[in-house]
């Protein structure tokens, strides 16, 4: 192993959720913390390297449970590499990559690729999750002893629903035999079907086809009855609906192992974003209307939900400008999760620390990785950011290889100054390079 | 008062006073269909670019109808599939025609929005002649001329829409048309048939059509879409027919001089009754002459507003 230099991040306000919160300085060595300080700079003659982070935070680099980065086979709207840029520049050190690419992730083959892909990328750490089932088509088990071997911390179908509920009670049954989390996209395909928006007054007035909360909620009663039968491990992505929220709660106040995420989309938007045909607020779940929006961040608050993941998935510009019900569901989040997040604590719905844990810890603990914090002895992923900056999304400067964000023009608050994953500073923000100051904002670029 | 829009996309976004203007500019239009010469110069020089990207036969023969008897070039184009499968996107189908120096697009697509969607793009005039379930603005209009012809009004008016109104672009339009104009709308189907949150457009939601029938003064026929039993929304054509299909008994139940309307094409024996068809009430061929007029009077709004 190459010695790696030894950094120190000075007189930032550290924040380790659930242990720290002051004003310390953060000594790396071999790619790993070794002390978390007050006055530290005083005692150490020898850092190769100083990040000066006075006024800003300092806290353990971000963990995405949910990316689809489309390698292999979707090259043209995301790489691992593009992926992993876009993450970094987000705050973002480990993402967890789901397995709808081609061919799906289902076999060690795909799982060793997306590693292989992410060390020569050297930006964010890779986590896959792999198929439940055999191309994730619903039917047939997944060699999930296999996946888990391989590296997949997780299993799921994502996009597509396990709609047959015996095949979901196997899966969830033999996973957990490999301490595996399930995840299911939670959605009735029958009640969705052709579906393009949230069904609700904004639908019925542009003449969309609707998506039902109860496609959604169907499922997730369906996969917390289950998840009571078999006793595993469930994860429920991208919670949108008031009485989804509702249902894990009550699960969780039972004591059932389940975890469960939201979207910044979905706590930021509501369905009104879609009119004018909006294809860049169109997603699976789709905005709520808001109900469900309060819904989500009441479920935030009080940690129904534990965690913040981005379902950051890239479509490429010319899908994006289909016709609204054939263009395809979708939004990248990378590079916006982290200042939307910081909006609920401005709002106060939620704590910085709170916000931080769902972010780093929360993710960290529900995949069983070891990562999302900055005890001393684990490997340096570390983020630093501007808790003041403000700037101005504009699509063509994001660094995924896509653009389909529904948050173009919007002016953020909260901007990452530097990200560091196993002590080395993989993404560097010197206030120029992909950002601009607000004064000097563009209109945002249709499309 | 000039019509100050580039587009007409929807009828959701016209005030009544654009509407009243779209009606009134038909007026002039309608008296040239029965002269023996059926054509005036207002847009010679012009083109006009029919795309129809659904099949269609009325509203494309109206459409071009309207365009030639104004003396306008008019081409008119039917792609075989939605401009997904060909590969193309519709901006880019959109920008195309633009190239080739149209000057009002007439579209009729499949998926709500395709029309705002071009017209957000392009500088030509975009007129939506129907898109997925959304809107189809020009029917309204001729609905509504239809009416102010026979009544004298369209103020106060009780209006029934009957049918599908979920799956219906005609509805959509003509809800927001009339309640802009000041008369009452209820919508009468099946809780199958009606989409969340019509009260917000301003319709009144009622199941049962012979109390439904009570009193109004116009019965706006939706055609029914046969294939939509399909999709369970209604459990058989008969059962339909018994419950919402449109008799002489039933329209006795409506003031003394309703009118019945229906966008076309009528299934006979399914939404009308053949006798109620062919009755004094039913102004269906009415709206189909209405249809060019109106058509006629946009199209030299939108060209007087290039000019200018």
């Amino acid at each position: 192993m190459t010695h790696k230099e030894t950094i120190l991040i000075k007189g930032g306000r550290v924040l380790n959720p659930g242990r720290w919160d002051g004003v310390a300085d953060v000594l790396i060595e071999d790619g790993r913390i070794v002390a978390v300080e007050p006055g530290l700079h005083k005692k150490i003659r020898a850092a190769a390297r100083i990040i000066d982070a006075g006024g800003l935070v300092v806290c353990p680099g971000l963990v995405d449970a949910h990316v689809h980065f489309r390698e292999p086979g979707f090259e043209y709207k995301e790489t691992i590499a593009t992926g992993g840029a876009a993450a970094v520049a987000g705050g973002f050190t480990s993402v967890c990559c789901m397995p709808n690419t081609r061919p799906v992730n289902d076999s060690r083959a795909v799982t060793e690729f997306m590693l292989a892909q992410a060390a020569a990328a050297r930006k964010a750490r890779v986590f896959p999750i792999g198929a439940i089932t055999k191309g994730s088509r619903g039917e047939e088990l997944a060699e999930i002893g296999e996946l888990c071997d391989a590296g997949c911390v997780a299993v799921s179908d994502d996009g597509v629903p396990v709609m047959d509920s015996l095949v979901m009670r196997r899966a969830m049954e033999y996973a957990s035999a490999f301490h595996l989390p399930v995840i299911d996209h939670c959605e009735d395909c029958r009640l969705s079907i052709g579906g393009a928006m949230h069904e609700g007054a904004v639908s019925t007035e542009l003449g969309l086809p609707g998506i039902p909360r109860a496609a959604e909620e169907v499922m997730v009663a369906r996969n917390l009855v289950l998840a009571e039968l078999t006793g595993a491990r469930l994860h429920l992505p991208h919670v949108s609906t008031a009485g989804a929220v509702r249902m894990i709660r009550e699960a969780r106040a039972r004591g059932l192992p389940v975890t469960a995420e939201a979207a910044p989309h979905h706590f930021s938007l509501t369905d009104d974003a879609v009119r004018s045909y909006n294809t860049q607020a169109k997603m699976n779940p789709p905005l709520r209307a808001e109900a469900d929006v309060r819904a989500v961040r009441e479920g935030l608050r009080d940690d129904t939900i534990d965690m913040v993941a981005t379902d950051h998935a890239p479509h490429a510009s010319q899908e994006k400008q289909l016709e609204f019900d054939a263009a395809p569901f979708g939004v990248v989040g990378l590079e916006t999760a982290l200042p939307l997040t910081l909006a609920l604590v401005e709002e106060g719905v939620l704590t910085l620390e709170q916000a931080l844990a769902k972010l780093t810890t929360a993710p960290a603990r529900a995949f069983r990785l070891p990562h999302g914090t900055l005890e001393p002895g684990v490997d340096a992923d570390v983020t630093v950011f501007d808790p003041n900056a403000t700037w101005v999304v504009d699509p063509a400067r994001l660094h995924s290889r896509s653009r389909n964000t529904p948050f173009a023009g919007w002016t953020m608050k909260g901007r990452v100054v530097a990200t560091l994953v196993g002590g080395e500073v993989v993404y560097e923000n010197e206030g120029t390079e992909g950002w601009i100051p607000d004064d000097e904002r563009l209109p945002p670029i249709p499309d | 008062m000039s019509f100050k829009r580039k587009d007409l996309l929807e009828i959701g976004a016209l005030s009544p006073e654009e509407i009243s203007l779209l009606l009134d500019a038909a007026e002039p239009f309608r008296e040239i269909g029965g002269r023996e010469i059926k054509k005036v110069p207002a847009l010679r020089g012009k083109t006009v670019v029919n795309l129809f990207c659904e099949p269609s036969t009325r509203t494309r023969t109206s459409f071009e109808l309207a365009a030639k008897r104004l003396s306008a070039d008019v081409v008119t184009v039917s792609p075989s599939s939605s401009s997904a499968a060909k590969g193309e996107t519709l901006l880019d189908t959109a920008r195309t025609i633009e190239s080739m120096r149209a000057d009002i697009l007439v579209i009729r697509h499949s998926s709500a929005g395709a029309a705002e969607t071009m017209a957000g793009r392009v500088g030509l005039s975009v007129i939506n002649a129907g898109d997925g379930r959304h809107e189809h603005p020009t029917q309204a209009l001729l609905d509504l001329l239809t009416i102010r012809d026979r009544k004298g009004r369209l103020r106060d008016l009780r209006v029934a829409i009957v049918g599908d109104v979920a799956h219906s672009r005609v509805a959509r339009s003509d809800i927001h048309a009339l309640t802009k104009m000041g008369a009452e709308v209820r919508v009468v189907g099946p809780p199958t048939m009606m989409p969340p949150g019509l009260h917000r457009l301003g319709a009144e939601v009622r199941h049962r059509l012979d109390e439904a029938l009570e009193g109004v003064d116009v019965i706006i026929m939706l055609r029914l879409q046969l294939e939509r039993q399909e999709r369970s929304l209604f459990p058989s054509i008969r059962e339909y027919v018994r419950l919402y299909g449109l008799t002489a008994e039933r329209v006795r139940r409506a003031a003394p001089d309703v009118l019945v309307m229906h966008p076309g094409p009528v299934n006979r024996g399914v939404e009308l009754a053949p006798d109620v068809a062919d009755s004094a009430a039913a102004v269906i061929l009415d709206q189909v002459e209405n249809g060019v007029a109106v058509r006629m009077g946009l199209m030299y709004l939108l060209a007087q507003g290039q000019g200018a």
